[in-house]
């Protein structure tokens, strides 16, 4: 928390008194919203066992939160291994000595980045139905996942090697290796492993849109909470569930990115931690960050944390 | 030529496209602020309102927003009789604004709080040694160099939410892009790659501004440390 060492000095006998009374109201505060929270649910009879209970039987795993969690786990593998050959492919293009790979690579990354992750999920699911393609809602949510955040991917790997010092690239040319050579097998291997932690952040980023899916009739998570809560009658219980299930699956992707980047931090010195400085920004985890431009990331004012204790995060 | 503009006419594009910058505009207010409160209760000193702050933006930022749109359909309107407008598609158009703005709330808190982390501890500490109190130092010192920090991440969570305001189809808002989209390809499934390229390069011309400017701000007005 160096928010804290910033704006507030260790505190006095008074402040400590302060803060206690603050603590007391706040908590008092809080407590009040979730007992008026709790309250309009009971109210409306939204509380009752048996709602709860249907939304979390045997029955209830068996044909609906399994099935569905298996489909989401399914799209998002084969999204996110698909988008790392994507940001791969075109992350490297990026950095290519030949400008017209360079131009076509980069506006290729800037269009997926643009467009949102639902206009493509909605057009490649209409484009292979109406080609016949054996389930098109599948391959709609997994080639937009795979689009969209293969671009991240690709901007992760272009800042990942600019963010490795010049003294590595130069010793690779002066061993006689030429200019693809030097990033094939020396500046890219070192860009991947410092942006470990940002792919897995960015697993979590794939997971919450495959939820999207939904959207598009593909029967993942969402969609059999959905289906299960307007059959039982209890849509938001299931619903409850199907966000639980998420957020337990994504915090703990989380906190084993947060993890490996602190590891890394550790053990792989200089060259490491530059590259993985850049995750800075893209280690949120979030679709909203989806959006990371390159140049923030390479000198953005966020890019230099006064907390390095942390990376992967904002704090 | 003159199809494809009579198809883009009739269903009204343009029109679309005015309802996600609508869901945006109010979504970005009213995140905003929701986001400066979660971010005030962070960096403060008090335990309860850190503990809040600190569960609703794990709570939220794990979530996937297809699931608060949902709810606030589903849960929140079809359950709990929340309505927001007495128009049956204005009371969507609302409730869509809300899921919206609870999600990126999260996101608008961490980047307001990434910008106070900017700042580096010794700032603080000079602005104290030359004898300023709490509210001085904050407001002279700390706080200016702390909105400049938060800016370019203001802008990508800005840029995520005009994207993401495609997801109010998950809450029946009807007049948005990704459902008229939908609907114009599934009537007219032989323009599906100038109906899809229409609607996407409307995307590109709507973000790249917003991605432009804020890291020219952020450039301009970053503290050169």
């Amino acid at each position: 928390m160096s928010a804290q060492t910033v704006l507030f000095d260790a505190p006095g006998p008074r402040a400590k008194r302060r803060i206690l009374l603050g603590n007391v109201v706040g908590a008092v505060i809080v407590g009040g919203i979730a007992a008026l929270l709790l309250a309009r649910l009971g109210d409306k009879g939204q509380l009752d066992p048996d709602l709860w209970l249907a939304a979390v039987d045997a029955d209830a795993w068996a044909y609906y939160y399994w099935p569905g969690f298996l489909a989401t786990m399914r799209a998002a593998g084969v999204a996110i291994v698909g988008a790392f050959a994507f940001g791969l492919l075109f992350g490297v293009g990026r950095l290519s000595t030949l400008l017209p790979v360079r131009v076509v690579c980069g506006a290729v990354v800037e269009f997926f980045r643009a467009v949102p992750v639902l206009l493509m999920m909605v057009f490649f699911w209409l484009l292979l139905a109406n080609a016949g393609v054996d389930s098109p809602s599948f391959w709609g949510v997994v080639i937009g996942l795979v689009l969209y955040n293969g671009s991240v991917v690709a901007e992760l790997v272009r800042s990942g090697v600019h963010g490795l010092p010049s003294g590595q690239r130069e010793a690779a040319l002066s061993t006689g290796l030429t200019r693809g050579q030097s990033l094939r097998s020396v500046e890219v291997p070192q860009a991947l492993i410092a942006m470990l932690p940002a792919l897995l952040s960015q697993l979590v980023v794939v997971l919450k849109d495959s939820a999207l899916g939904a959207i598009i009739t593909y029967r993942e998570l969402l969609q059999n909470a959905r289906l299960l809560g307007s059959g039982e009658g209890n849509i938001l219980q299931t619903l409850a569930v199907a966000a639980v299930l998420f957020i337990l699956i994504n915090w703990s992707l989380t906190k084993v990115a947060e993890r490996l980047g602190n590891s890394l931090r550790r053990t792989s010195g200089r060259t490491g931690t530059m590259a993985a400085g850049l995750d800075a920004g893209v280690g949120v985890g979030a679709t909203a960050q989806a959006a990371e431009r390159p140049h923030g990331v390479d000198e953005g004012p966020e890019a230099g944390p006064a907390d390095p204790g942390k990376p992967g995060r904002w704090g | 030529m003159e199809e494809y503009l009579d198809i883009i006419r009739q269903y009204d594009v343009l029109g679309a496209f005015w309802v996600n910058i609508q869901l945006a505009f109010w979504a970005a207010v009213l995140s905003l602020i929701m986001g400066s409160v979660l971010a005030l209760f962070r960096i403060s000193p008090i335990g309860s309102l850190q503990w809040a702050g600190t569960t609703y933006v794990t709570i939220l930022r794990n979530t996937p927003l297809t699931i608060i749109m949902v709810f606030m359909v589903l849960g929140a309107w079809g359950q709990l009789e929340l309505t927001l407008a007495t128009d049956f598609n204005l009371n969507f158009f609302w409730l869509a604004v809300v899921g919206l703005s609870i999600y990126h709330a999260a996101f608008v808190c961490e980047a307001i709080r990434s910008g106070v982390n900017t700042v580096p501890v010794g700032q603080a500490e000079a602005a104290r040694s030359i004898g300023l109190s709490f509210l001085p130092s904050a407001r002279l010192v700390i706080l200016p160099q702390a909105f400049r920090g938060a800016i370019a991440p203001l802008g990508n969570v800005l840029i995520a939410l005009i994207k993401n305001t495609t997801v109010a189809a998950a809450a029946s808002v009807a007049t948005e892009t990704s459902s008229v989209m939908r609907t114009m390809i599934e009537f007219r499934p032989d323009y599906i790659y100038a109906i899809f390229f229409t609607f996407a390069i409307g995307y590109v011309i709507l973000v790249t501004p917003v991605g432009l400017l804020s890291t020219s701000f952020s450039r301009r007005l970053a503290v050169s440390r």
